[in-house]
């Protein structure tokens, strides 16, 4: 990311041009351009925000349909196939069978129960790669009609609501919900999703030592060094990240894909 | 009750083999490993019920097993809210140890959860009380084990970010860990928990209500209510005793913000442990604090009858956001202690509308009572002494002006009261002068006057206390006259 950061301070602007003339987002994914995002946690030393150069993503979650056909082409991640080490018990446990959803998992809705090692091989697979937790959370800052959810009243009840309110079962389907201002679908509203570097929702990985905030995420923990304790939404999400590990398999997780501009 | 006669007679070797149907296969294998503490498993009950008194003497493993669920509950009467619960009700369930005891946790949050939560036991020693080690995503399960150094009754509660939303989502409840002697035995234990509700709506407000977090951020509680919902101990669901019963509340205040001030009307605590504490007693206490993330044990006994109330003395909050329970008494009556109500009559005060019902009864009230007075000296207090002290207050403040002081008057003007034949010789127009005035020409003593008196606005009875006080003073000696002299007279004159 630092590497990244570097190269858009120099030409940020040039970049962003260079990489939308060079790239017209595939079929399925928006261009999200070049912008800021503010960090919920950051240390003392920490700019409160970061640029995050412009990158293409879903428009809608992974579906059970395609992660059929992801299963179909490698055995091996099959639910009967799959070693304990990359997903727990439970891996695609709404499915009926290995290489049938069943009426539990429609064909349409978003794929749940995947472990990061799977979602994380499904994105390699079709030729991208999980979003960083900056790319998606600056993705979902967006409301409904502006670039700036937080302070739009309708945007901001809509994912409180959401927090609120038990997933109905099964899921209804990915790209059902009215799209933000990017034109994405389902970043709030549906299911949570994983993120590629899930495992850093605390200020970075090695904040431990210096700054003395415990990786796990209770209590006032949570709260110091947060950079807008009012932000509930960004705070439910960081404190969901930080409770999953790689192998985990959760009923309301899924997750998108993400592309980098060559 | 059938779990608790089980625990208390079972080795725990059976115990073991008994909860195989129930425990996670992780708590087992724990439990089989656990060396040479005997190994339980925890009563755990849904308040108002506190588990039986441990009844051991020796340290024991307890293995905990908590469910972490969301569901939708009524909060009151047509409005229904999202709670996040320790084991499917508001507050969480009550969990009962011994001192001494090493306390294996099991944490699980229902797959069908849509949040991570972990558990903050203000009874365990350690960072975070347990919170770090037991964050547990949705569908997954996480054990912990503490020793419980400390006797006392503890607030839990869920510590995940944001915490306050999850607390005033429901996730609260109380660890008692009994000291190693146990607590004295009584009638009754009961388990109350207070809490705030920050609903979108406003009180009352019908659906399923949202969290707002601008009102918990400001503390602008819609909702502050006993056991997670309006009514929760109310009707058939009131706290039971019986007169002479002994009976034991653990109160705990979930919060997340507000301190409770608790209190039952009719009762007073004979025994208060404040705070956590069971070592220190206070007694006959009628109110006490609880702050947010602490709780209180009352014991008293009721010798009375009736339905107490349990209140936040905030009295907003319990007459106006639901913090209200009973506590149902039933049993003989008690006169001496309490008498009911003895006499009910109407009070009219000073507050009627002229013209109205009210005030013309109370006309006629007022005058029956002066009758009966008037007609009993007696009652009336209304001796010759007492007329003549009130008399002479009425003749300074007016009689003497003409009559002067001392009542001789000033020669060929004002006629002397002193020694006059003209009073002595008819008290009936001595009655009418102050109530009609006099005019003309009279001789008193011999000599003549011609003057004019005013009539004088006294009442009856300050015309009978002043003519009292004249007729008996100066030198005079004479008869009294009673108020009911002067409205005979007054009548006739009108």
């Amino acid at each position: 990311m630092n590497v990244h950061l570097r190269r858009f301070a120099l030409s940020a602007a040039l970049a962003f041009f260079a990489s939308v003339a060079a790239a017209q987002p595939e079929a399925g994914m928006v261009l999200i351009p070049t912008g800021p995002y503010a960090p919920l946690l950051v240390g003392k030393d920490d700019p409160t925000t970061v640029t995050v150069p412009a990158f293409c993503l879903d428009v809608r979650p992974v579906t059970n349909a395609d992660f059929l056909a992801f299963v179909r082409a490698n055995p091996k991640w099959r639910r009967s196939q799959l070693g304990p080490l990359f997903a727990d018990p439970g891996y695609l446990g709404d499915w009926a069978g290995d290489l049938d959803p069943g009426a539990r998992a429609p064909l349409a809705s978003p794929v749940v129960r995947v472990s990061w090692f799977a979602a994380r091989a499904f994105a390699a697979w079709s030729g991208k790669r999980l979003p960083a937790t900056a790319e998606w959370e600056r993705a979902a800052s967006a409301g409904f009609t502006t670039t700036d959810g937080e302070h739009e009243p309708a945007y901001r009840d809509f994912v409180l609501d959401w927090f609120g309110t038990k997933s109905p079962s099964p899921l209804p389907a990915a790209g059902a919900g009215r799209p933000n201002f990017f034109g994405v679908h389902d970043l709030a509203g549906l299911v949570w999703e994983w993120v590629g570097d899930f495992n850093t929702a605390l200020v970075s990985g090695d904040s431990r030592g210096d700054s003395g905030i415990d990786r796990q995420f209770f209590c006032s923990a949570g709260s110091v060094g947060a950079r807008d304790t009012a932000n509930y939404p960004a705070f439910m999400r960081a404190g969901f990240r930080s409770s999953l590990r790689a192998s985990y398999v959760v009923p309301n997780l899924g997750f998108r894909c993400a592309k980098s501009i060559p | 009750m059938k779990t608790s006669f089980l625990r208390h007679r079972l080795s725990s070797a059976l115990a073991v083999v008994l909860a195989t149907t129930c425990a996670s296969p992780l708590a087992l294998r724990a439990a089989e490993t656990a060396g040479e503490l005997p190994v339980e498993f925890a009563v755990l009950t849904h308040a108002p019920h506190v588990p039986p008194p441990i009844g051991r003497r020796h340290p024991a493993r307890v293995i905990v097993n908590l469910e972490v669920k969301e569901l939708v509950r009524r909060l009151a009467d047509g409005v229904d809210y999202t709670f996040w619960t320790f084991g499917g009700e508001v507050p969480g369930m009550f969990i009962r140890v011994r001192e001494g005891d090493e306390v294996e946790f099991h944490l699980n949050n229902s797959p069908d959860s849509k949040m991570p939560h972990n558990i903050d036991l203000h009874a365990v020693t350690g960072p975070g009380g347990g919170a770090a080690s037991s964050f547990t995503a949705p569908g997954h399960s996480s054990q912990f084990s503490f020793k419980a150094l400390n006797p006392g009754v503890f607030i839990y509660h869920c510590a995940t970010a944001p915490v306050p939303m999850h607390v005033a989502n429901g996730m609260y409840g109380m660890i008692l860990v009994e000291p190693k002697d146990g607590l004295p035995p009584v009638d009754h234990e009961y388990y109350v928990m207070q809490g705030e509700v920050y609903t979108a709506g406003r009180y009352g407000e019908e659906g399923l209500q949202p969290f707002d977090p601008a009102k918990a951020e400001d503390e602008r509680a819609p909702y502050v209510v006993f056991n997670g919902a309006v009514g929760s101990l109310v009707g058939d669901n009131a706290l039971q005793a019986k007169v002479g019963d002994i009976v034991r509340i653990y109160f705990g205040d979930g919060g997340p913000n507000l301190t409770s001030s608790f209190h039952i009307i009719g009762e007073i605590f004979d025994t208060l442990y404040q705070e956590s504490g069971l070592a220190v007693a206070q007694h006959n206490v009628q109110t006490t604090m609880v702050p947010a993330g602490g709780s209180a044990t009352v014991e008293f006994q009721v010798q009375v009858p009736g339905t107490y109330i349990l209140v936040d003395h905030s009295l907003s909050r319990a007459f106006n956001k639901g913090a209200l329970g009973m506590l149902k008494v039933t049993g003989p009556e008690d006169k001496v202690v309490y008498s009911g109500k003895e006499i009910d009559e109407v009070y009219l005060g000073q507050a009627s509308t002229a013209g109205s019902d009210a005030s013309k009864r109370e006309v006629a009230l007022i005058a029956e009572r002066k009758e009966a007075i008037a007609s009993n000296p007696q009652i009336a207090g209304l001796s010759k002494e007492i007329q003549m002290e009130r008399g002479k207050k009425v003749f300074l403040s007016a009689c003497f002006a003409c009559h002067q002081p001392d009542g001789k008057g000033l020669p060929g003007i004002f006629p002397p009261l002193a020694g006059s034949d003209f009073l002595k010789a008819d008290k009936e127009r001595a009655i009418r002068i102050p109530i009609k005035g006099l005019s003309g020409p009279i001789v008193v003593n011999g000599k003549p006057y011609n003057n004019l008196m005013p009539p004088q606005v006294f009442s009856d009875e300050q015309i009978a206390d002043v003519l009292t006080y004249v007729m008996n003073s100066f030198g005079n000696e004479d008869g009294t006259v009673s108020p009911a002299d002067v409205k005979r007279i007054r009548t006739q004159t009108q």
